[in-house]
């Protein structure tokens, strides 16, 4: 930020209609130059505290175990030691890993396949009615998808398994075994949000020229071969961004996995968010939850560095 | 572009499009099925709740689940506190994100680039890296348990920022040419002539906010600590929690509830929020 300096200030006495064009310009960029910092300081003084402050904080706090009430101990690199030899952290580290694969992948396969069915030949209300449908989920809090999802998927009197019933399918412990659990947590987490993919999917295929289909068509390409060789190229560069946009929202999973299981049973669905609140909440290790936090930054970092490159390379642009 | 093939050699319904808009409908059912159920269970009496078969259709609605809801759990503070603390990060994000956003549009001073870079590069930081630290912060400031500890760090919006920018810089220059030579301040012309125009840009940092912190649970979690500072997720979890798996429909009567602003949001602003959401990805 620049600091005002006040040696000329603003004239507001002359009859500033009798200025010249670049006298005018000149007077209201110097006046630009001292109001500025007036209109930028609500937002970057908030994010000094709330954003910058914290992280530094957080790189500090990694290197010390604290629980607020004793002093302060360095301890070097152990807390980020602790994310590989520390067996619930570790195990967290992985089922976020597994998680974000799953999620991810089933999320944007969905979205895709969904985002081409609709391009076809529909009446205008059907495709309206598609979109807002896909699209409602994204509205809801993750908290209340859990808490119904979590009576949908209950073993006993849960619909899910009653559905599965019907076709002699016997009930399925959905939530007190671990690959169930698991299960529920994936599913829940891309219901309600492969809406998000497939408008950018959605978004991708409208700006695909129609021309290119219409001559790859009559050259022979049609059905899956057109999707392969055509589309897909095409449509790279929203697939990219899809799957970063996907994988950094997937890596801070955290309200279905609480709300339905609380990281249960056992360890099993305890993500890496999780670890944060309940190293820092609920056993006061701050500087644990802070090197966690921050391992989670640097993948978060290192994504998006990598879709920079990536998009440089491999997506095919016009 | 099935559209083209089909057109190619004949009008009849290809079976493709047949099996299109199955799958398309198979995905819809899973999608509203769920939100459906929730909506019918809550209008089913709370002894019934569980019973087999579930209904999807509420075909005799009793309305016993949200009369007792509000008996279970303070309905009306949270749905006081959600508001609250929605609309005033709304108000202050749209507020601050104007600012912010016309000063790196349209005024000239040193070290713009380099401070948006900084502003764009907070994007990339997760709220579960800073909250630690937020926490301590708000506990220094004394406002520890408090509403404001929910609204004040939520206000300022890389994101929001982003937007109002890139809307500013969507208007025309001529309004400013013309301002300066009449003698009016920046400001004025901020207040007078692009505040006014940028308001369905602030709209859009408003409703996205209100989608996002309407619905938010983590950090409500970790920042309010007694019940009377609770937001409406917070306190359904909570009274979930609570009834465990005893009367459902009490509890899904409260989701119902809380679902109605951003049903709300969804049946006049779907449009906005849309192109909103997906902005940032064609940036």
């Amino acid at each position: 930020m620049s600091t005002p300096t006040l040696k000329n200030p603003p004239t507001t006495t002359a009859a500033p209609t009798a200025l010249s064009r670049p006298a005018a310009r000149r007077q209201r960029s110097m006046a630009e130059r001292l109001i500025a910092p007036l209109f930028l300081a609500p937002t970057v003084i908030g994010m000094a505290i709330f954003t910058i402050v914290p992280i530094l904080g957080s790189i500090l706090l990694a290197f010390f175990r604290w629980d607020i009430i004793s002093a302060p101990e360095f301890v070097g690199f152990s807390n980020f030691a602790d994310i590989v030899s520390d067996p619930t952290v570790r195990v967290s580290f992985l089922n976020t890993i597994v998680f974000v694969v799953v999620a991810v992948t089933l999320q944007l396969g969905i979205s895709m396949a969904l985002a081409v069915a609709i391009q076809g030949r529909m009446p205008n209300w059907l495709r309206v009615f598609f979109r807002s449908a896909f699209f409602f989920p994204l509205i809801l809090s993750a908290a209340s998808v859990s808490i119904f999802m979590g009576y949908l998927f209950n073993e006993q009197f849960g619909v899910v398994n009653w559905l599965l019933s019907l076709v002699g399918i016997p009930a399925v412990p959905w939530l007190t075994t671990s690959g169930g659990a698991a299960a529920v947590v994936v599913l829940v987490y891309v219901w309600q949000n492969f809406g998000f993919s497939f408008l950018l999917f959605i978004g991708g295929l409208a700006s695909i020229p129609k021309e290119l289909l219409e001559a790859s068509a009559l050259d022979g390409a049609t059905g899956w071969r057109q999707f392969v060789n055509v589309t897909l190229p095409l449509l790279s560069p929203t697939v990219l961004v899809a799957s970063v946009m996907a994988i950094i929202s997937a890596l801070q999973v955290f309200d279905q996995p609480y709300v339905l299981t609380r990281g249960g049973p056992g360890d099993s669905t305890r993500t890496a968010v999780m670890v944060i609140f309940e190293s820092a909440f609920q056993r006061l290790e701050f500087g644990r939850a802070s090197a966690i936090g921050l391992v989670l930054m640097m993948l978060i970092m290192a994504i998006t560095a990598l879709q920079f490159r990536l998009s440089r390379r491999f997506v095919f642009y016009q | 572009m099935s559209t083209l093939t089909a057109t190619r050699k004949t009008r009849m319904p290809r079976p493709g499009t047949a099996a299109r808009i199955l799958v398309l409908l198979v995905a819809a059912a899973l999608t509203l099925g769920p939100v459906l159920w929730t909506l019918s269970t809550s209008l089913r009496t709370p002894s019934e709740s569980f019973n087999l078969p579930p209904q999807f259709l509420p075909l005799n609605p009793d309305f016993s689940s949200y009369v007792q809801v509000f008996q279970q759990v303070n309905m009306v503070l949270l749905v006081v506190n959600s508001a609250l603390v929605t609309l005033l990060i709304a108000v202050g994000q749209m507020a601050t994100a104007a600012l912010a956003g016309y000063a790196f549009a349209r005024l000239s001073f040193k070290g713009k680039n380099a401070l948006f870079s900084v502003v764009l590069a907070t994007m990339m930081v997760p709220v579960q890296v800073t909250i630690v630290p937020v926490f301590m912060l708000i506990r220094g400031m004394g406002l520890s348990d408090t509403l404001l500890a929910l609204i004040l760090p939520a206000i300022p919006t890389a994101f929001g920022t982003f937007l109002m920018r890139q809307y500013f810089l969507g208007l025309p220059n001529d309004f400013a040419e013309a301002a300066s030579l009449d003698g009016a301040s920046p400001w004025r012309t901020f207040r007078s002539v692009y505040a006014p125009l940028a308001v369905p840009g602030m709209a859009i940092v408003g409703i996205l906010a209100f989608n996002f912190h309407w619905n938010e649970f983590f950090r409500p979690l970790i920042l309010t600590i007694s019940q009377e500072n609770y937001t409406l997720p917070l306190g359904l979890v909570t009274l979930q929690g609570n009834l465990g798996t005893g009367s459902i429909s009490v509890v899904l009567a409260g989701v119902i509830l809380s679902m109605i602003p951003a049903l709300v949001v969804f049946i006049f602003g779907q449009r906005t929020l849309r192109e909103s959401l997906t902005a940032g990805a064609s940036k």
